[in-house]
């Protein structure tokens, strides 16, 4: 079993989703219980990778492989190292709250909404563990199909809009990708990671593959100025597309840039690296500002996942100018480390906060920030937790929104000073935006009988951010464990980034 | 059979074509003693026709071979059992997709079955010619057949006009045919396309490349490239849907192989003016098709401009002009024939007697109607799109991967271009299906149980090549060498 424990956790969803759709409406409470076993099963299973993953090494483990298609030389191979485990877990860990938190709110064609979430959880993983470009790519779009359908039958009323533009934006990003992927599959005739990676390739190839890959990965991520679909798909999004959204299909796009853009074709990352960090740094101020003028609260807080992301990015790409000021790699690992922290802190909370939308909205039916007032009257223990989420969401010490920014931000200083300052303006817009919010929808007298007749949570409620809670903690406190995981592999990507491929 | 086969040994290879010229009489006279009292006799009569030719291709036909029979005119090659069979499939599919349809509309007669046969006897000639003979009457034995299945409905206005149109501008694009290979015949003084590539292994004649203009514009009126397209959408609006599902997939096979034998065999020592002249086409192809699809309000003409586009991918397989190139614009026709076989017996079985589910409105709501048919639809829309896991996907990838081979990177911007525009409005299908609500006195679809379980596997297949698509992918990389 541990030598399948990938495909396990890939298949398994799958599979649970499609017996799920099968069971129908008609059997919903089976479904239903069929699908929470299932996510809590694959998550169960997940855990064993974080017990049995040696420390030690930057290598693949877990792996498996099996000829997929001999004549192209593409592989069914999978298999995690320390940038893609935590994000394997944090995978199997969101899908169990979007199940949890739609259990009896999403009422019209349920079954296939859980069967959605199973069938994206095992695509999910697919894409975070495969180790072959073109099986990579397989999950990377398969996924497309079930996020568009959530958006488009279970979302708000301008469902189909948001939809068919997150489709499409997302399409347009992979398939140049895709291009890219096989024209270094000609040169190379292999579609594996590691092949690609050790790929001479000239700067100009480079500059073009470049190109490719960020056109992919910055639409997924989003950054500026191809983010416009987030707002959109979220504001429109069912609770639980809301949370997968941002707390995993965001994460695709930094993993697509370590994975494959600094390693893949590091001399253009350096040739091109203010370009990312130009546009990082536009995301975290400019798009901060956007999210304080927000009405609408799955708004702001998509914005604010924009801004989050923005320091993903920034920490992956400050690398050169570490390397070219202090010519060492060092403090390069640290922006890594916390572009990753980053990423797995921004699931957990960004999916937190759409959570807490998503029990307001199910009592109140709006998400319009004027619509509140008061709530922590008649819901003490939500404003509890929604306080909690939105001062880790603003980077708070102690919370893993902390760590991640505060990793980045002093990596950025030995970069530049200025990279520094401007990134930590977030400090105040993140805290601006976050807790204007807060003071609007929780706190001030209770601003109409809407509120006024509010019932605090429910244990299933309770139970859900409660763990997600502990969690966020865990991580501020104590974020060492996680940094063990990712080292060996940091270490090695930031001696792939900064190497050069340019045959000689 | 074996002590017949045994006295005309020379006659074997042929077997497909000469069984169905047999059935052909047998399946006309059936008609006319029996037919005419049992309607739909005929039918199952031809399915049965169908499934034992290709019983006997696989038993007999030489699938390992080449062999060049009948005086140079005729070849059979791994290929040409590859098509062949495939051929069977398809025509026996789409038949059975269609009887119902032809029973609402009172054209269940059993003509239409004959015509459907010599219809793919031409398809057999097609893809068997070894000769400019050959190819002249596979082509004319094809179209004539088919024009004539387009007008079937004579009560149809609309029916007979656009049968009108499509023989008229065929009758040119034959003449043209004839035109160019007439020159190539007097330049090098044969018919057989074996002499034809060993005599023309350079360009420059001016000769040569006004023949060659002649027939690359006769094929890109076959397979609807653009400029040459303008009979294709009218066609299909027009035709009985029965009738388009024919057009728009068998006949495709034929076209493929006509390229195949004619430019990329025959004509292999010009090569180089051919995919000069066949990449502007491409292009053209690719966006008119692609971009003019998005407006369409009529799914059969959205589906007629789809098919140009997806027409732009299998030339762009002959614009890279290799092996590799070949063998993915096969793989691409293959795939979409299988998916097109299955997007338009939706259609089919989405109308009802007087009543034609042609109009993209009528699919509004489909999920809730008949969440089966929704589904194969959403299957086969997402693998038309190209996405994955659907089959779709990999006929992509495999052109990109020519073209990549061959260092043509502006047209792999095209493609990969294009096929986004494209997955706009084959979401918009999707869309109408499961997010819209039903509009109001729509009719139900139809539920006979044998074409609702193939159609299921028809989306089944698309979803399991796509999953596991070596076998498929390695069968078209061994019968192109």
């Amino acid at each position: 079993m541990q030598a399948h424990l990938l495909s396990i956790l890939i298949w398994l969803p799958i599979a649970a989703g499609i017996v799920v759709l099968l069971l129908g409406d008609r059997r919903i409470a089976a479904a239903r219980w069929l699908a929470l076993l299932a996510s809590l099963a694959t998550l169960v299973l997940s855990l064993p990778l974080l017990a049995d993953f040696n420390t030690q090494t930057a290598a693949y483990q877990f792996v498996e492989k099996a000829p997929w298609i001999p004549r192209f030389h593409a592989f069914y191979a999978l298999g995690v190292d320390g940038i893609s485990l935590p994000l394997v877990v944090l995978t199997a860990l969101m899908t169990i709250p979007v199940i949890i938190a739609a259990w009896t709110v999403v009422t019209s064609r349920a079954a296939q909404y859980f069967a959605a979430f199973l069938i994206m959880e095992g695509l999910m993983i697919g894409v975070f563990s495969a180790t072959d470009a073109l099986l990579f790519y397989f999950f990377w779009e398969a996924m497309l199909i079930p996020m568009f359908l959530i958006i488009g039958i279970w979302g708000g009323p301008r469902r189909v809009y948001a939809t068919v533009k997150f489709f499409l934006y997302t399409f347009l990003g992979s398939v140049f990708m895709l291009a890219a992927l096989i024209y270094m599959y000609v040169k190379a005739g292999s579609y594996s990671i590691a092949a690609f990676q050790a790929l001479p390739l000239t700067l100009v190839e480079q500059r073009w593959i470049f190109a490719a890959f960020l056109l992919a990965f910055a639409v997924k991520v989003p950054m500026w100025p191809v983010h416009t679909w987030l707002p959109d798909a979220h504001v429109e999004a069912p609770t639980g597309g809301s949370v997968i959204l941002a707390a995993i299909m965001l994460k695709m796009g930094g993993y697509g840039f370590l994975r494959f853009s600094l390693p893949v074709t590091p001399d253009a990352c350096r040739e091109l690296n203010l370009l990312v960090i130009t546009l990082s740094l536009i995301a975290v101020i400019y798009i901060g500002l956007v999210a304080i003028v927000q009405t609408d609260m799955k708004k702001l807080i998509a914005y604010s996942s924009i801004a989050h992301m923005g320091f993903v990015t920034l920490g992956a790409f400050v690398v050169y100018e570490i390397v070219r000021n202090t010519a060492h790699v060092q403090g390069a690992a640290m922006g890594m480390d916390g572009a990753m922290v980053q990423m797995i802190s921004h699931g957990l909370i960004s999916g937190a906060l759409f959570l807490c939308v998503g029990v307001l909205y199910d009592r109140m039916h709006t998400r319009e920030i004027s619509a509140y007032g008061g709530v922590i009257n008649t819901m003490p223990i939500f404003a509890a937790f929604m306080v909690m989420f939105a001062l880790a969401n603003t980077g708070l010490p102690g919370t893993s929104g902390f760590v991640g920014e505060f990793l980045v931000i002093l990596a950025s200083f030995k970069a530049s000073f200025w990279y520094a300052t401007l990134a930590a303006v977030t400090l105040v817009l993140g805290a601006s935006y976050t807790l204007w919010l807060v003071k609007r929808v929780l706190y001030g007298p209770v601003a109409n009988d809407h509120v006024a007749h509010l019932t605090d949570l429910n244990g299933r409620e309770f139970l859900v951010l409660s763990v997600l809670a502990v969690l966020v903690l865990a991580i501020g406190i104590w974020p060492e464990p996680l940094l063990k995981i990712m080292e060996p592999s940091i270490q090695h990507l930031v001696s792939q980034a900064v190497a050069t491929k340019i045959p000689a | 059979m074996h002590t017949l086969l045994h006295l005309m040994p020379g006659m074997i290879p042929a077997i497909p074509e000469i069984f169905l010229g047999f059935a052909i009489c047998l399946v006309l006279l059936f008609e006319v003693f029996v037919g005419v009292k049992r309607p739909g006799a005929t039918g199952t009569l031809t399915l049965l026709v169908l499934v034992a030719g290709a019983a006997l291709t696989a038993r007999y036909a030489d699938a390992a071979h080449t062999m060049v029979l009948f005086n140079g005119m005729y070849v059979t090659d791994p290929l040409a059992f590859v098509l062949k069979l495939a051929g069977f499939l398809v025509v026996a599919v789409a038949l059975l997709y269609s009887r119902m349809y032809l029973e609402n509309r009172d054209i269940l007669r059993g003509e239409y079955y004959v015509l459907a046969l010599t219809a793919l006897l031409g398809i057999f000639v097609l893809i068997s010619a070894n000769s400019l003979l050959t190819v002249y009457i596979g082509v004319e034995l094809l179209a004539l057949s088919v024009y004539a299945m387009v007008a079937f409905d004579r009560e149809s206005g609309v029916a007979a006009e656009a049968a009108m149109k499509y023989f008229v501008l065929g009758a040119i694009a034959s003449g043209t045919l004839l035109y160019g290979m007439s020159i190539i015949y007097g330049l090098t003084g044969s018919l057989d396309l074996g002499v034809i590539a060993t005599k023309l292994t350079a360009s420059g004649s001016l000769g040569v490349i006004l023949g060659v203009t002649f027939i690359v514009v006769a094929v890109a009126f076959k397979l609807g490239a653009v400029p040459f397209h303008m009979w294709l959408p009218d066609v299909y609006e027009g035709a009985p849907t029965s009738v388009t599902l024919f057009v728009g997939t068998a006949p495709k096979i034929a076209y493929f192989a006509l390229m195949l034998r004619l430019l990329a065999h025959g004509l292999a020592g010009i090569s180089a003016d051919w995919t000069l002249m066949l990449t502007p086409l491409a292009v053209l192809t690719l966006i008119v098709g692609n971009v003019v699809a998005i407006v369409q309000s009529n799914l059969k003409r959205m589906l007629a401009y789809s098919t140009i586009g997806h027409v732009g991918f299998i030339v762009l397989g002959f614009v890279a002009g290799t092996p590799s190139g070949y063998s993915a614009a096969l793989y691409y026709t293959l795939v979409y024939v299988l998916v097109a076989l299955g997007a338009f017996g939706v259609i089919l079985l989405a109308s009802r007697k007087g009543f034609e589910a042609d109009k993209l409105d009528h699919y509004k709501g489909l999920y809730q109607r008949d969440p089966l048919l929704a589904l194969v639809m959403l299957m086969l829309m997402f693998s038309l799109a190209g996405v994955p896991p659907f089959v779709g996907f990999w006929a992509k990838l495999r052109i990109i991967q020519a073209l990549w081979e061959t260092h043509h990177l502006g047209l792999v911007v095209v493609a990969v271009l294009t096929s986004v525009v494209g997955a706009f409005y084959y979401l918009r299908v999707v869309k109408l299906m499961y997010f819209d609500a039903p509009s109001e006195n729509l009719p139900a679809t139809l539920r006979p149980l044998g074409p609702r379980f193939v159609i299921g596997l028809n989306a089944a297949a698309a979803l399991v090549l796509g999953i596991l698509p070596s076998p498929l992918l390695d069968l078209c990389s061994r019968v192109i060498h």
